[in-house]
């Protein structure tokens, strides 16, 4: 499974912007052509956009596109973006499986003979569709994550968006639990106040007790703060090595039991142990361990 | 001929004389003694106050082609060159040649008089704004002399740069002559870019609108190198000279590449108590800082100094103990005045004790680190920070070669795309700062390191910093931006860049109309 720790958010009609999104090592870059455009915008923002995703190298990130709600510029967005070849789409105010069928009707629509199918991102910014998550989550197989979007949706229930997020308790555990049961990754809100690096830090690690596998990011300063946290701990990734060598020692010894400091290793702890290592081998951290 | 770093400098120079090509950075060996101005006395109750700078002019005399020089304290603010260049003018003087330190856009009226004769020579560190464009389509006769800070310190000392009259712009004087720059309404803080010219020109005039009762108190430029005092109504304009409190970027490439310089100098090691430091106010250079700063207090690292130009945020450093001392050539903002003036381990320095190669040992030598810009950086790592994309002049070295040359690492910050065009170029339009004092380049899209500095390369790649030769940094950037167009100048030379040993190397050329 693909990396999205971080998903930075670019806006679409900033040149700059564009050409450098690719060096701050976000897991994924997403060039936006929702709200960091103003309608009267729209058509010059897409076409930088388009050219972006052709000749611009964003390294290792994977590219997104935020496309407009279907309501407005979305259809367009589509067949403009789509030829382009991004790694994935981001739907804004999905509502319902409906939506996203829509959606995957015009991507196929508008995808090249040939082209790696694009992916969906799912961005549930109201009550309803917080609601229907497991559905939209489940509407094509095209849809790689649940994304959550806590301004607009306080904002339709009328609730005070905080700091610390209690109000979005419920809809985080709601997207978290959707995309795990239709086995696809969850994404958290972004912490609008680029300024606050310790309130990044703390969302995060909320974020990440929750269950969700990566962030939104709205600055760049953002994507190394959310690594920290996403990133196994050098005290993790010892703590599933020596996971794993008691699984080998057990079997070596024909035991069916393993056990590590007097607790016993059982299915989930092995299962833990095992994405522990496979993020750090990823990730390059067990370098220093191995030699 | 070509110099050391393959630069063609004539022979003989129109206008400047026969030159000494640059050979290494620390090939040349000085011969010359000491320059030694007049030996003057003042009798007891004898008056230094002069009513007008019109006296000063007729009581020294001025006449013409002598040789005024002025220093750049008061940056976009200054108020004294104009007024001086007025009062020449006035009195029909000609072919005056100006040192002043640096010249900025607020000295535009200069181009006046340089078209009416008055000013027929100018020696400069740094140049931007009106005059410096003027200066590129080849208005002066005589090329400009282009120097370091220590280089022009250098050729102050070694009676290369002869000055017949320095005017000191006071922010404080007393009526004998004592001044410092940390009273009054123009308060610029150091004033040690002006120590040169005050202890080695003929006639020394303090130009203050702050004359207080004798005897002032700090003194920065003593009584006893001043001949005249005038009180003027206005020096300059506070608001060009200082701003409020220097800010951090909050530009997020600017912001990556600085964090990317600050892991250079923990990889390599330097980053311990007693670790020296020198950093410029701009973008990436300060955001620097910040980074450095954030690893030292989480390694609980005091450092010995901090060096330089000084900004409200090293004056943090220095008061919440992350360096022990600061020294101070010139501050940039409200901080760094409040800081000099009241904290004894903030000190003043001279632009000689700063960085000038030829005297008993300069600050910079002493450096650990130092953060430089580039306008161009080329393969060989030479740096120009002179003209900028259009090849019109738009800066200078300052302190840039010094430093460079002095710190054990010299890191260049920049972005690797500077709007649509590429920094590395085979070959920079104007070196300023050799690549043999140049080690690391830091870009947000890697790092490149100087053959010659293996050892660092080494350390660099074992921290899992990106590490890239330069040559695939610049065609990364030539495959995003293209390759852009070189220049064409013409052959008349309108500057001369001076390294801050006084060999030539390299000279500016008019721009092809």
């Amino acid at each position: 499974m693909e990396l999205r720790r971080s998903m930075l958010f670019i806006p679409g009609n900033s040149p700059a912007m564009l050409q450098n999104g690719g060096v701050f090592g976000a897991d994924s870059v997403i060039l936006d052509l929702e709200d960091a455009v103003a309608p009267t915008e729209k058509d010059s923002a897409r076409m930088l956009v388009a050219h972006a995703l052709q000749h611009v190298d964003y390294g290792t990130s994977e590219t997104v596109v935020r496309i407009n709600p279907l309501d407005t510029f979305g259809e367009q967005d589509i067949r403009a973006i789509v030829p382009c070849e991004p790694g994935a789409l981001m739907v804004p105010k999905v509502q319902s499986a409906a939506d996203i069928k829509k959606v995957a009707e015009w991507v196929a629509g508008a995808e090249k003979p040939g082209q790696a199918p694009v992916k969906l991102v799912a961005l549930l910014e109201t009550p309803q569709g917080i609601q229907e998550a497991y559905s939209i989550a489940q509407a094509d197989s095209r849809v790689v994550a649940l994304a959550l979007g806590a301004e607009d949706y306080t904002a339709s229930l009328g609730a005070q968006r905080s700091k610390e997020g209690s109000e979005i308790f419920t809809a985080r555990s709601m997207v978290v639990n959707a995309a795990a049961a239709a086995g696809i990754q969850s994404i958290d809100t972004p912490f609008t106040d680029a300024n606050d690096e310790e309130g990044l830090r703390e969302d995060t690690i909320t974020a990440k007790k929750f269950g969700f596998k990566g962030k939104l990011a709205i600055n760049p300063r953002q994507v190394d703060i959310i690594h920290s946290i996403y990133n196994p701990s050098l005290a993790d990734i010892d703590w599933a090595e020596q996971v794993v060598a008691a699984l080998q020692k057990a079997e070596a010894e024909g035991s069916g039991v393993a056990s590590l400091n007097g607790k016993m290793v059982d299915a989930p702890i092995v299962s833990r142990a095992q994405q522990i290592l496979y993020l750090a081998n990823l990730l390059g951290l067990r370098k220093e361990t191995v030699e | 001929m070509k110099n050391a770093i393959g630069r063609e400098i004539p022979e003989l120079i129109d206008g400047f004389g026969q030159t000494v090509p640059f050979a290494g950075a620390f090939q040349t060996t000085p011969t010359m003694q000491r320059q030694a101005p007049k030996v003057k006395t003042i009798r007891p109750g004898q008056s230094k106050l002069m009513d007008s700078l019109e006296e000063v002019f007729k009581k020294i005399p001025i006449t013409d082609g002598m040789t005024l020089s002025f220093h750049h304290h008061f940056r976009n603010g200054d108020g004294v060159v104009n007024m001086v260049l007025e009062t020449a003018a006035k009195l029909g003087i000609k072919g005056l040649k100006i040192a002043l330190s640096s010249v900025f856009p607020v000295h535009a009226p200069m181009i006046e008089h340089i078209k009416n004769g008055v000013v027929t020579a100018l020696d400069t560190n740094y140049m931007s704004g009106p005059v410096a464009q003027a200066v590129s389509k080849g208005i002066l006769e005589k090329p400009v002399i282009l120097r370091t800070h220590g280089g022009r310190a250098r050729a102050i000392e070694c009676g290369q740069l002869n000055i017949d009259v320095a005017f000191i712009a006071a922010p404080a004087a007393d009526d004998y002559g004592n001044i410092n720059g940390v009273q009054g309404p123009a308060a610029c803080g150091s004033l040690g870019y002006a120590f040169p010219d005050a202890e080695f020109a003929s006639n020394v005039v303090a130009v203050t609108d702050h004359l207080v009762e004798y005897p002032l108190s700090p003194v920065s430029i003593p009584q006893t190198r001043v001949d005249y005092v005038v009180k003027v109504e206005r020096v300059g304009d506070p608001k060009g000279i200082v701003s409020g409190t220097t800010r951090i970027t909050k530009d997020p490439v600017g912001l990556k590449i600085a964090d990317a310089a600050a892991r250079v100098i923990e990889a390599s090691g330097l980053l311990k108590d007693g670790f020296s430091f020198q950093t410029g106010a701009g973008g990436a250079s300060l955001a620097t800082a910040h980074f450095v700063r954030q690893m030292m207090e989480r390694k609980n690292i005091t450092g010995s100094f901090a060096l330089g130009g000084i900004t409200g945020y090293m004056v943090e450093m220095l008061e919440k103990g992350l360096f022990k001392k600061l020294m101070d050539v010139q501050g940039f903002d409200l901080d760094a005045i409040r800081s000099i003036a009241a904290n004894p381990n903030h000190m003043e320095i001279s632009a000689n004790f700063y960085a000038s190669p030829f005297n008993n040992g300069c600050a910079v030598n002493k450096l650990d680190v130092v953060i430089l810009g580039a306008t161009e950086i080329d393969t060989d790592f030479n740096v120009n920070v002179v003209t900028g994309s259009d090849g019109v002049i738009m800066g200078g070295s300052g302190g840039h070669a010094d430093a460079a040359a002095g710190a054990s690492i010299t890191i260049v910050v920049a972005n690797l795309l500077r709007g649509r065009l590429p920094i590395i170029v085979d070959r920079v339009l104007t070196a300023t700062t050799p690549g043999e004092t140049i080690d690391v380049l830091v870009t947000e899209r890697g790092v490149a390191v100087n053959p010659r500095r293996s050892d660092l390369k080494e350390k660099l790649l074992a921290a899992g910093l990106p590490v890239k030769e330069i040559a695939e940094l610049k065609s990364e950037a030539e495959r995003i931006a293209g390759v852009p167009d070189s220049l064409v100048t013409g052959e008349r030379i309108v500057a001369v860049v001076e390294y801050r040993d006084g060999t030539i190397i390299d000279v500016v050329r008019q721009l092809e109309e």
